[in-house]
């Protein structure tokens, strides 16, 4: 076995007029768990259909634990797991059936395992299909991937749907898969769940790679905003490195602050927050979509005014 | 409207709603539905019209004199000639009025019925389906509102329908009142079948059964006309909706009393339509979903298994149909040779074409029910395709399961079944017809000439498979075959077609048993063509991009 679960590089990938993929590079290590995270049409799903073998790249370079997704799809696909984002069932199975189905055409599935986790995750085998809420849905593919023995899981928005309890399963079952060594993609838009569970992460935008690396890498890119009533006005916080946008208001002898700041300043900054008597504090975590608009934000004005050579329509999948 | 006098009769909670309540938002939901069917009715409506108005034209360049007039009501004097035309009544007098009358009534018949029911069920069953209906409900929209525009929008159809039948047949020369019974019957068979489809709308939960159940009505309103037209037993032709029509003898006596029946008819369906609505949730059938098997059976996990488990329904529906279908016509089978033998002409001409009457009557109704096991056959190979467009292929594919296996597994479901259908409905013919005619080797014989088709069918198979992995969004194309089919097989004697039309369809090719003898080279053929268009349809499909959603 290689060490590189997934290596694609310059994969592009047109629908018409739609270009989907627009070089796109991405390396997954064996053993890890990999965010992968963009805006909605950024080209997610597409990446993860040619890794499948579903849809067929228009040039680049893809290798799945070492093989071609396109040539050796079925082969492939006995060594992976796949959760759509968007589960359809089929209206006249159970979703037990279905589960068993998925299981067994992928290789087989352990009874006790797939029976443990539709327990955990709070699922009625026996409802029709068409009986099932978009959240059942999505946990019968959910418990029908992990109850293989997949050595790669690419999950693809896997909890859309899901409400928050069923979000902390998830979270622990992917967890333990990592434990028993499997390799995850996990694609998402939640910059939150990617945190809790990533190793790594690749950020993409309209068909590219805009940023890859370790979280700890890619720290200086969240920044984290503050809000605070304190006893005494705030002063002097914008003299800090890593913190940015200050605003205080007086009211009465205390004050209120709010302030941005880089993720790896933010001990300091909480440190001297603390010396004005802090008597309710917010910290806002950064969403991606922030993320994506301060660092690429000029980007998407220049597209958006001035034609900067290529054609990008956004869309595509999903 | 029947849909006020109805809404009253709302159950319990509806008591403190007014008539006006229950129907809130019905003029807004009709203009949506002609809104939504702005090309899809006009097309139907035009294709209908101009269908009749040019057969109407051939008549008169094909039957120019008496004499020909005369010889085409002989051959019609046959029970092959009436059961897929109508009564005998129309033969005593036929001119270019009643010739339309007897040979285009019964045909147009099943057409607006189709589009009837297809309008119904897309307004009413396929919003619930979809959930579109539950977004209008929680709007200011009454609780009949959905049933009432979708009547509406077909009753609306099949009167233009009518008014353009009426005035066009009237221009043509074939007599003002006949031409407004004549148009008044197509709407008045339309609205019966879309009131059928107004109660099994509410019966299933899902589109595909509430259009087919009542299809299945039309096919047997179909068959028993045809089975008591052709046996000379009017009872039977009574009972169908079809036959009322036809027994208005247009263009002969113009009898209008038989349309009150279909009046009748519509009146009550809808009645009954409604009621039924209330008893049900929106979205919801009839029946209360049941749960079913927390595991899978070790048949369901394979892919061969599962793809029949996908199709077994439509499939047990289909062999009950055409197995009736086929029990029906032979039934009267024995009577054929019977109420003919004492015309002279027509036996001499039999003798020399080879075979009897009955043979001749059992390879025209040969001819039907390929077309029908056909019908199937195309929407089991286009199921696929539906499974691609739904979302659900995706996550099969993602598994240890090849995308020949899968599409191959559907294909081979559609081949074996096609073929399954096609000895039921021998069986069907050849049992009843061995009992009528008291001839028990007709069960071997006809059983055979019913799987002579069966080459056919696989040819449709394959066009379907070439259509899904080539061109997959034009799949639907794939219905040519059994609409060709029919008009070339059907029609084409009738209008006398040029010969090369029936030879452009596969089952133009097949002989023509038990009346022409066995010819192993058109099926071997056929074979090899069939076999050739699957692996290029699966050699496509091999090579394209999954549509995914």
């Amino acid at each position: 076995m290689t060490t590189k679960a997934i290596t694609v590089s310059g994969l592009h990938k047109s629908f018409g007029r739609t270009h989907a993929l627009d070089g796109l590079d991405l390396t997954v290590e064996a053993g890890e768990v990999h965010g992968f995270l963009g805006p909605n049409g950024a080209g997610k799903s597409t990446t993860i259909r040619v890794l499948l073998g579903l849809l067929r790249a228009d040039s680049g370079a893809a290798q799945l634990l070492g093989k071609d997704p396109w040539h050796d799809a079925v082969e492939l696909h006995r060594h992976l797991a796949y959760v759509p984002g968007d589960v359809e069932l089929w209206p006249g199975l159970t979703g037990g059936e279905a589960i068993d189905l998925l299981s067994r055409l992928r290789g087989g599935a352990d009874k006790r395992r797939r029976d443990e986790l539709t327990e955990r995750f709070g699922l009625d085998p026996t409802k029709k299909g068409r009986a099932y809420s978009k959240g059942n849905r999505q946990k019968v593919a959910i418990v029908a991937a992990l109850a293989s023995d997949a050595e790669l899981l690419l999950l693809d928005e896997p909890t859309s749907g899901l409400d928050p309890l069923m979000e902390v399963v998830f979270q622990d079952v992917i967890l333990e898969a990592k434990a028993a060594g499997r390799t995850v993609l996990l694609s998402s838009h939640i910059l939150a769940q990617v945190e809790k569970l990533a190793d790594r992460v690749s950020i993409i935008r309209l068909g590219r790679t805009v940023q890859s690396g370790s979280l700890s890498e890619l720290r200086h890119l969240t920044r984290t905003t503050i809000e605070a009533e304190t006893d005494r006005p705030a002063a002097g916080l914008d003299r800090l490195p890593g913190v940015h946008s200050v605003e205080v208001t007086a009211e009465g002898a205390g004050g209120r602050v709010r302030f941005a700041v880089d993720g790896g300043h933010l001990d300091t900054a909480v440190r001297e927050l603390a010396g004005f008597g802090v008597r309710s504090l917010i910290s806002h975590p950064p969403t991606l979509e922030e993320l994506m608009l301060r660092h690429y934000g000029d980007e998407l004005a220049a597209n958006r005014h001035g034609d900067t050579g290529g054609t990008h329509t956004r869309g595509g999948a999903r | 409207m029947s849909a006020a006098t109805t809404a009253t009769r709302a159950p319990a909670p509806a008591r403190a709603v007014t008539a006006a309540g229950v129907l809130a938002g019905t003029r807004t939901l009709i203009a949506f539905g002609l809104r939504r069917d702005r090309v899809r009715l006009p097309v139907w409506i035009l294709a209908l019209f101009l269908c009749t108005l040019s057969t109407v034209g051939n008549y008169r360049t094909l039957y120019a004199g008496p004499e020909d007039r005369a010889s085409v009501a002989a051959t019609m004097d046959s029970p092959a000639g009436l059961a897929m035309t109508g009564p005998r009544h129309y033969l005593d007098a036929y001119g270019f009025g009643a010739m339309t009358g007897h040979q285009m009534l019964g045909f147009m018949a099943v057409l607006v019925a189709l589009m009837s029911i297809l309008t119904v069920t897309r307004h009413t069953r396929d919003e619930e389906e979809t959930n579109r209906a539950e977004l209008v409900r929680s709007t200011v929209v009454g609780r009949h509102a959905h049933l009432a525009a979708a009547l509406s929008v077909a009753v609306l159809a099949n009167l233009v329908l009518a008014l353009l039948l009426a005035v066009g047949l009237g221009a043509m020369g074939l007599g003002a009142g006949g031409s407004l019974l004549y148009g008044a019957s197509h709407a008045a068979v339309g609205i019966v079948f879309a009131c059928v489809a107004a109660v099994t709308a509410q019966i299933t939960a899902q589109t595909r059964g509430a259009s087919g159940t009542a299809l299945a009505v039309v096919g047997l309103a179909y068959v028993l006309r045809a089975a008591g037209d052709a046996g000379g037993d009017d009872a039977l032709s009574w009972l169908s909706p079809i036959g009322w029509v036809q027994r208005t003898y247009v263009y002969v006596d113009d009898r209008w009393w038989p349309l009150l029946l279909c009046l009748v008819l519509a009146v009550l369906c809808a009645g009954a339509g409604f009621v039924l609505s209330t008893r049900r949730d929106v979205g919801a059938g009839l029946r209360a979903p049941r749960t079913g098997s927390p595991v899978a059976s070790g048949a369901l996990t394979r892919p061969l298994g599962f793809a029949l488990r996908l199709h077994r329904s439509m499939l047990a529906g289909f062999g009950a149909g055409v197995f009736l279908m086929g029990a029906m016509y032979g039934s009267i089978l024995g009577q054929a040779d019977e109420m003919l033998k004492d015309i002279d002409p027509i036996q001499e001409a039999l003798r020399k074409t080879g075979g009897t009457m009955a043979e001749s009557f059992a390879s025209m109704v040969m001819v039907v029910l390929a077309v029908v096991a056909s019908v199937y056959v195309v929407m089991a190979a286009l199921r696929p395709r539906s499974e691609e467009n739904a979302g659900r292929a995706e996550p099969l594919l993602a598994t240890g399961l090849s995308r020949a296996r899968w599409a191959g597994s559907h294909l081979a479901v559609a081949l074996a079944g096609g073929t399954l259908l096609l000895l039921l409905a021998g069986l069907g013919i050849g049992v009843a017809g061995a009992a009528s005619a008291g001839d028990s080797g007709l069960v071997l014989s006809l059983t055979g000439a019913a799987l002579a088709y069966a080459p056919a069918l696989w040819v449709t198979t394959g066009v379907a498979a070439v259509l899904f992995g080539w061109l997959p969004r034009a799949a639907q194309a794939a219905w040519a075959v059994p609409v060709y089919a029919f008009v070339a097989g059907y029609l084409g004697p009738l209008l006398r077609f040029p010969g090369w039309t029936k030879n452009v369809s596969p089952f133009g090719h097949v002989p023509q048993l038990p009346s022409a003898g066995m010819n192993w080279t058109p099926s071997a053929v056929l074979t090899l063509v069939a076999a050739g268009l699957l692996w290029l349809g699966l050699e496509g499909f091999r090579r394209r991009d999954l549509e995914c959603k």
